[in-house]
């Protein structure tokens, strides 16, 4: 038992540390404020949006961004900064829906088939090697052509996608853990395989689990975005930045700032994600850190 | 080394198998099913019938499974719902113009990977390398739509220059297929040199860090063999997964690129599919695409071997 005592303290103090180290290193703050900056955007979208997002201004189609429109309007005449505003609602919620989808089968997955060696590790290992072997974009792609485009649909698309990393980050991690002594301990004390798992092991694969999340949530978003650009993701007049930037491109002489806004506000989201990611594999793992 | 191919070509077998079982089940997911996805409104019991007939649906799902994979396996991936053509004839006349951009890509990737990835890591902490690093990480992180919308915008803008829109192949006139060429390669190959950079960095300071490379220094071999011939070989390994690794990425990347810049490739050819519905065309290029994603594979584990003789063959 006292390996487990010494187990969970360290990792309270590790957990404590972490936030304090990624904060302290210049990179990881401005991951952490850009996503912070999208976050806010998503949440209170309502209050600083200025204009409904499907509302059609027809005389002031085309708009040069002033201080009405602040970043102009498109085509139909649409507040282009209203639309950017919700678009990260939009990418956020497609975002965590879909790695949350592939998360929470991947855990299941991954803590059962490390767990229990043989038959069933072999079946699922087997299906998740066949996942794998798809270009991701390619198996989302075909997911959405056989179900359809819909918000609903793209996020069982990329969910999908994602399931093999997970499954095999916590099959790899519940692997090594359970070579440790406390999970003999819990054995030797006449614990169940169910309590084990759930009580032991799940908790200590937290941290890569975590790591993993953060790396998935950025490629969940630029899938959506690269979906949506392709016509294949959102649809209008849901505003989500990769259909913003596809509509853009028949106007973009006449309106670069159709083009500009929502390609930097992609940049931005997914720049913040990497720098972040980067920061925390480097707090979690300094051995990495070259 | 021929055994430990062969040995690889027939673990290939589940997987090209569990690939093709996978592709065939989830396009048994349509809603409804193709029929009604090929007639629409104009949907009759007898026309039902006959396409359903016509198809093999009326068949059970094992056979239909059957008929399909052996038609595969001799280079019949069926015919489009709209035009009746064969499918694999024209996968195949796409495919080298797909893979032209990809090895385009690969280039101009490791024209810029390469070096800076070197410089970086031989200059760690200086201004160069917090400047490759810069670059390598937006390399990573902007999507190639989106470098490729501001491309474009940019050159027409700035040069008043667009790309030719009819496409032409390289037996036809080069210098038109390259120019055609060039802008996508640009963009997909910035977007690949960001991690090749990267991992040649750390791979190349991990290496440097090793008691070798200080042996091969005081025995006083020159700084550039050093690097070169003793540092940069073994660092080569993590670059070559990568690359093996990225060729996913690149697919998925012509996707993308075809569709922005009009080139008849693949990519294109799978997005018409989707759009018209066309499943035959969906499911024979994702089929090809990832079969050949799988061999790219195993064509970068044969080349470690090579790189690296203590991987063994077994």
């Amino acid at each position: 038992m006292s390996d487990i005592k010494r187990i969970t303290k360290k990792r309270k103090l590790r957990k404590d540390n972490t936030l304090y180290l990624l904060l302290r290193d210049p990179l990881g703050r401005a991951g952490f404020m850009g996503i912070a900056l999208i976050v806010l955007l998503a949440v209170f979208a309502p209050y600083i949006s200025n204009f409904d997002v499907a509302e059609i201004h027809s005389k002031d189609r085309l708009q040069a961004p002033n201080s009405t429109y602040w970043f102009g309007t498109d085509n139909f005449g649409r507040d282009i900064f209203s639309r950017i505003v919700y678009g990260a609602r939009v990418s956020l919620v497609v975002g965590i829906v879909s790695v949350s989808i592939a998360a929470g089968i991947g855990f299941i997955l991954g803590i059962i088939s490390g767990y229990f060696e043989g038959r069933i590790e072999t079946s699922i290992m087997m299906v998740m090697d066949v996942l794998f072997a798809f270009p991701s974009i390619l198996l989302a792609l075909l997911i959405v052509a056989v179900l359809g485009t819909s918000i609903v649909n793209t996020m069982i698309a990329i969910g999908i996608v994602n399931i093999p990393v997970f499954t095999r980050t916590v099959r790899a991690s519940v692997k090594s853990i359970k070579s440790l002594d406390f999970v003999a301990d819990a054995k030797s004390i006449g614990l169940k395989d169910r309590d084990i798992l759930i009580r032991h092991i799940a908790p200590n694969s937290l941290a890569s689990f975590i790591v993993q999340a953060t790396l998935a949530l950025s490629s969940a978003i630029l899938t959506e975005a690269t979906m949506s650009f392709l016509g294949l993701g959102i649809r209008p007049p849901e505003p989500s930045w990769g259909s913003m930037l596809s509509e853009s491109r028949a106007f973009m002489e006449l309106a670069p700032w159709m083009v500009i806004f929502p390609a930097l506000f992609i940049i931005l989201t997914i720049l913040s994600f990497n720098i972040l990611g980067d920061a925390l594999r480097d707090v979690l793992d300094p051995k990495l850190k070259l | 080394m021929k055994n430990y191919i062969i040995r690889r070509l027939l673990t290939l077998i589940p997987v090209l198998f569990g690939i093709s079982v996978a592709i065939f089940l989830i396009m048994q997911l349509i809603p409804g099913d193709v029929v009604t996805g090929i007639l629409g409104i104009e949907e009759t019991p007898e026309l039902r019938a006959m396409w359903e007939k016509r198809l093999g649906l009326d068949k059970p799902l094992v056979v239909q499974y059957i008929n399909w994979i052996s038609g595969v396996v001799r280079g019949d991936f069926g015919e489009s719902f709209r035009t009746g053509a064969k499918v694999f004839p024209e996968i195949l006349a796409r495919f080298s113009i797909s893979a032209e951009l990809a090895l385009l890509a690969c280039i101009v990737a490791w024209i810029i990977a390469l070096p800076l990835g070197v410089l970086s890591a031989l200059k760690r902490n200086s201004i160069s390398d917090r400047i490759v690093r810069i670059i390598a990480l937006l390399g990573v992180s902007v999507p190639n739509f989106a470098t490729a919308t501001l491309l474009i915008l940019f050159l027409a803008l700035a040069f008043g220059y667009y790309s030719p829109i009819r496409y032409v192949s390289f037996l036809e006139n080069p210098l038109v297929n390259l120019e055609i060429m060039l802008f996508p390669a640009i963009v997909m190959g910035g977007s690949m040199a960001g991690s090749v950079m990267r991992m040649t960095r750390s791979s190349l300071l991990e290496v440097l860090r090793q008691d070798f490379i200080k042996a091969v220094r005081a025995k006083g071999a020159p700084e550039s063999v050093t690097i070169m011939r003793h540092a940069f070989k073994n660092a080569s390994i993590p670059i070559v997964t990568l690359v093996g690794m990225q060729m996913g990425i690149l697919m998925g990347g012509t996707v993308v690129i075809e569709q922005i810049f009009s080139i008849p490739g693949l990519g294109q050819y799978l997005l018409t599919g989707i759009f018209q519905r066309d499943y035959p065309i969906v499911q024979g290029t994702v089929l090809f695409m990832a079969f050949i994603y799988v061999f790219i594979n195993l064509l970068v584990d044969i080349i470690y071997t090579y790189i690296d003789p203590r991987i063994s063959y077994s």
